[in-house]
């Protein structure tokens, strides 16, 4: 492991809790309903940070708990069993439907297992139900999708074929190139988890191989390991670096030949370098802040620098799974600082003081920095546009090579916001 | 529980973020989990502020509440003092923080800090930003003034005159995330500075709090937001006689009573009266033979309390239009909304249900939809004409220009945004009029795109039910080809009134006949 310093850091944060997954992963699958059973807050949180109104009828809801639900549990799950029927009488072409915990459903202890337990039977082969909880006291962010995918585990049968499993949410285009790449690497079975149909979930078991896409899925890795599937130790497949690494590390579980890969993804290589030439020239020696949030920070920060030639400041990360990041963290450069967790105001100061040109940051801090004169590049963005894969690794770069470009435009250093 | 897809109004701590962010020098300590913290993006996007709010987040997380929660709140709260020097701290909790009752509040008060603290307890189960937002203000202005009452005299709204000076008022309600508030509060300020008043303090936005201890400085309040001010208002004229307008000048009408209404208050005579008549375009513009064509335009109105009331006047007797629909989801005016619809001969929707407000909308078949960015999507599905007069916010619902919604100018921008959809709707009419000439380009859009409503498609979408019912109407070549002859607007409601029509008369196949018959029926 190269020499990293680690820091840990806690107090006031600025970061989305786990129901912001929510936003991607009913667009995943959409033959399924997540319904929050929570507060009023929970209801407007997701509908401000999908950050645009709803065009139709959307494929998730909240279940907000009233006075009356507070004061007995008992009455509490006769209530949500009220409302379920009224969804499922509302979509009947709703295939699974995940009871998402939160902040106030966790703290009053409602038991949404058993509550899913019961509608199973009641709506035995109409509707799969499954509990998980996207709550901001236990998840952050992206953290959501590996409580909805742990969730689906146990549903999922087993299986001894070999495959190999794609697992974490990708863009339909990315996931679609990856296959393509992986047949031609001569791996046929290749599946997605999760799937594009809810109830189209892969069959896993002790030849089942899991390659990881996003990093956030520490709770899941480790369910699929008792499940008996074996883990692709890689980093993760952000910019030319990321995904020459992972294309190999998959290839050598399914004993294909380094030459090989080589041979399919030198032409992709060579491409995605050409490409990358216009960006890296605006990012090459610039300073990079990233304020924890996503928890692709640690991913980004090592294409950033080692394939973009920025110069990190300071990494900073929700959480840190250290065995999960193990592969990613030996790419960092010498020195590279990581903060875990946040001191939301003390972030700041460092921020200020080192005169970043550019700071990754959630919504909520853009534009105040931008006001300071900062460059910004929201995280958010990043788990909604196709990045992965070396074909996207020059439109990566381009997410933070834009702002910098915009402020070379708009001159002006400080403005009068209103 | 109530099952939420979408919800017009946040928890009562975002309101009470929208009072914090609206003034200087006071700080939140909000006990609350990390997710909360969405909340900042409201005010850094959708209103695109350059600062944060002024709020500190607890943000618990679960190992914590097997601790010292109440620990981690005095930390925060210290830590927030030290770092901001707030001239006066709010403190209060969000849905999950009321669960664990660490009373944040009585906390900080056992601090010994010697500024004041404002402790808020806003019930998360049960009430929703506006009233979070009116109890914030209301709770910080009492916190603020109350030692004054005891040793101040009644307020008399004539005492300018003693002085020898300008009379002066409060604007009291606009907040940030408030419709339109930045350019409302110009505008009025311009209009009372006019007439000889002088503005003695706009509270919260922009305001501090030694600003709020000068509103005893002024003869009487403006309550220009009862959503938020009102409570506010009360609490000063019942502690210190100060009296409060309870006209809200959106549309012309409005804007003289409420002058008036100052005036009559002040006992300060009104010497313009005639010109007040011409001072917007409005008037002139609505009864210009141009806008013949808006005259009897069904319009269907939802928003806030304040803004659909207001929206329904102007409507009705300052554009000639009919309102065909009125309602609000603001339950703390409903009392106001349902009398106003009852006026109109209308029953009030109070919901806070969307897809119940998008139902009534197609029920009433309007021509014109004035509701919230949430009806302007219903009727763009819909294939209505909209305009947007209420929270809430949306980015687009903070322009860069100057753009009111009250007084003078606010009746000009009015005027120009409802009609323009309207002229646009005209526009649809006139592409499906020349639709069949062969000068007309296939495939030429409207504003409205693919949504509008084609007869093919009213016709279509019902048929498959149309056969299952059990009053089994067929719509003959005849009735289909004139009903394609009706302006694509009020196609719907010819179908659904010649349908009925022949329930009622018991006629199997409509016809191009049955068409008139049902038309002279219900004319």
């Amino acid at each position: 492991m190269s020499k990293v310093e680690f820091n840990k850091e806690t107090g006031p944060r600025e970061v989305f809790c786990g129901l912001t997954s929510i936003v991607w992963l009913h667009r995943r699958m959409p033959d399924a309903f997540f319904l929050v059973v929570g507060s009023r807050t929970c209801a407007h949180l997701i509908q401000s940070a999908a950050g645009v109104m709803i065009f139709a009828e959307p494929r998730f809801g909240t279940a907000i708990l009233e006075e009356k639900d507070l004061a007995g549990l008992a009455d509490a799950h006769e209530e949500l069993d009220r409302v379920v029927n009224d969804l499922i009488a509302r979509r009947p072409e709703i295939k699974t439907l995940f009871l998402v915990g939160s902040c106030p459903s966790e703290v009053i202890k409602l038991d949404l297992a058993t509550v899913a337990e019961k509608l199973n039977k009641r709506f035995c082969g109409q509707v799969r139900f499954v509990n998980y909880s996207g709550s901001g006291i236990e998840t952050t962010f992206t953290q959501g999708e590996d409580g909805a995918l742990k969730a689906l585990i146990p549903v999922m049968e087993s299986s001894n074929e070999e495959k190999l499993l794609l697992v974490g949410t990708l863009a339909n285009n990315v996931e679609d190139r990856f296959k393509k790449i992986f047949r031609n690497l001569g791996i046929s079975n290749i599946e997605s988890f999760p799937p594009r149909q809810s109830t189209e979930l892969p069959k896993i078991g002790k030849n089942t191989k899991v390659l990881l896409t996003q990093p956030y899925l520490s709770d899941t890795v480790r369910d699929l390991k008792h499940r008996g599937c074996k883990i692709i130790s890689a980093p993760f497949p952000l910019g030319i670096e990321g995904s020459t690494e992972w294309f190999l590390a998959a290839a050598k579980a399914f004993k294909i030949s380094e030459l090989k890969v080589h041979e399919i993804i030198s032409p992709l290589i060579k491409r995605a370098k050409l490409a990358l030439e216009s960006h890296k020239e605006i990012l090459k020696g610039k300073k990079l802040f990233l304020l924890p949030e996503s928890q692709l920070e640690i991913s980004l920060a090592r294409f950033l620098h080692n394939e973009c030639e920025m110069d990190l400041i300071e990494v900073g990360t929700p959480y840190l799974n250290k065995d999960l990041m193990k592969e990613e963290i030996n790419l960092l450069p010498d020195n590279t600082k990581i903060v875990e967790g946040q001191h939301v105001e003390k972030q700041l100061d460092r921020v200020r003081k080192s005169n970043p040109d550019l700071v990754v940051c959630g919504m909520g801090l853009a534009n105040p920095l931008e006001a300071e004169g900062i460059s910004t590049k929201w995280s958010i963005e990043m788990v909604f546009s196709p990045i992965h894969g070396i074909d996207q690794a020059a439109d990566l770069a381009g997410l933070f090579s834009k702002p910098l470009k915009r402020n070379q435009i708009l001159t002006s250093k400080t403005l009068v916001t209103h | 529980m109530e099952l939420t897809l979408w919800t017009y109004e946040g928890p009562p701590h975002v309101g009470a973020m929208r009072i914090a962010s609206s003034m200087k020098d006071i700080h939140y300590v909000l006990h609350a989990p990390q997710g909360d913290t969405y909340a900042d993006l409201l005010f850094t996007m959708i209103e695109r502020r350059g600062q944060r709010p002024p709020v500190t987040y607890t943000t618990f997380q679960a190992r914590d509440l097997g601790g010292d929660t109440a620990e981690l709140v005095k930390k925060n709260i210290k830590e927030a003092v030290e770092r901001f020097k707030p001239k006066t701290l709010l403190v209060g909790e969000s849905c999950t923080a009321e669960l664990i009752q660490d009373q944040p509040g009585a906390l900080a008060k056992g601090m010994g800090f010697d500024m004041p603290i404002v402790n808020l307890e806003l019930p998360a189960y049960s009430k929703k930003e506006n009233w979070g937002a009116s109890e914030t203000f209301y709770q910080l202005t009492r916190t603020l003034l109350k030692e004054k009452v005891s040793y101040s005299e009644k307020i008399s709204p004539l005492r300018w005159k003693e002085f020898g000076r300008r009379p002066k008022v409060n604007i009291l309600g606009p907040s940030l995330l408030g419709f339109r508030c930045r350019d409302d509060v110009i505008e009025i300020q311009r209009i009372l500075s006019e007439q000889g008043i002088d503005t003695n303090v706009v509270a919260p936005l922009g305001a501090s709090p030694e600003d709020i201890e000068r509103l005893i400085d002024a003869e009487i309040n403006i309550c220009l937001y009862p959503e938020i001010a009102e409570a506010s208002c009360e609490w000063l004229k019942r502690n210190f006689g100060m009296e409060y307008t309870n006209t809200i000048p959106i549309g012309i009408k409005n804007t003289i009573e409420f002058i008036n209404e100052v005036h009559k208050k002040l006992d300060l005579p009104l010497t313009n009266k005639k010109e007040l008549e011409n001072k917007s375009k409005l008037p002139w513009y609505s009864k210009s033979v141009d806008s013949n064509y808006l005259t009897g335009k069904r319009v269907f109105i939802f928003g806030d309390g304040t803004h659909a009331i207001a929206a329904a006047k102007i409507a009705k007797e300052e554009l000639g239009f009919e309102v065909v629909g009125l309602g609000t989801y603001s339950r703390e005016m409903a009392k106001q909304v349902r009398v106003t619809a009852k006026n109109l001969n209308l029953e009030a929707l109070i919901t806070n249900n969307y897809l119940e407000v998008e139902d009534a909308m197609k029920k009433a078949a309007p021509e014109l939809v004035l509701g919230t960015q949430m009806e302007r999507h219903s009727a763009k599905r819909l294939g209505i004409p909209c305009s947007v007069i209420s929270t809430p916010m949306h980015v687009q619902d903070v322009p860069a220009r100057y753009s009111p919604q009250m007084g003078w100018e606010g009746a000009n921008v009015i005027f120009d945004d409802w009609v323009h959809p309207l002229m646009m709707g005209l526009e649809e009419h006139l592409i499906d009029m020349f639709k069949h000439d062969f000068e007309f380009v296939d495939g030429h859009q409207s504003h409205l795109g693919h949504t509008a409503t084609k007869t093919d498609d009213i016709l279509n979408s019902d048929e498959k039910k149309e056969k299952n019912s059990k009053e089994g109407i067929i719509w003959t070549e005849s009735g289909r080809a004139e009903l394609t002859k009706v302006p694509f607007f009020v196609r719907g409601k010819v179908k659904t009134n010649t349908e009925k029509y022949a329930i009622l008369r018991g006629i199997p196949e409509i016809s191009d006949e049955t068409l008139y018959d049902a038309k002279a029926y219900f004319s």
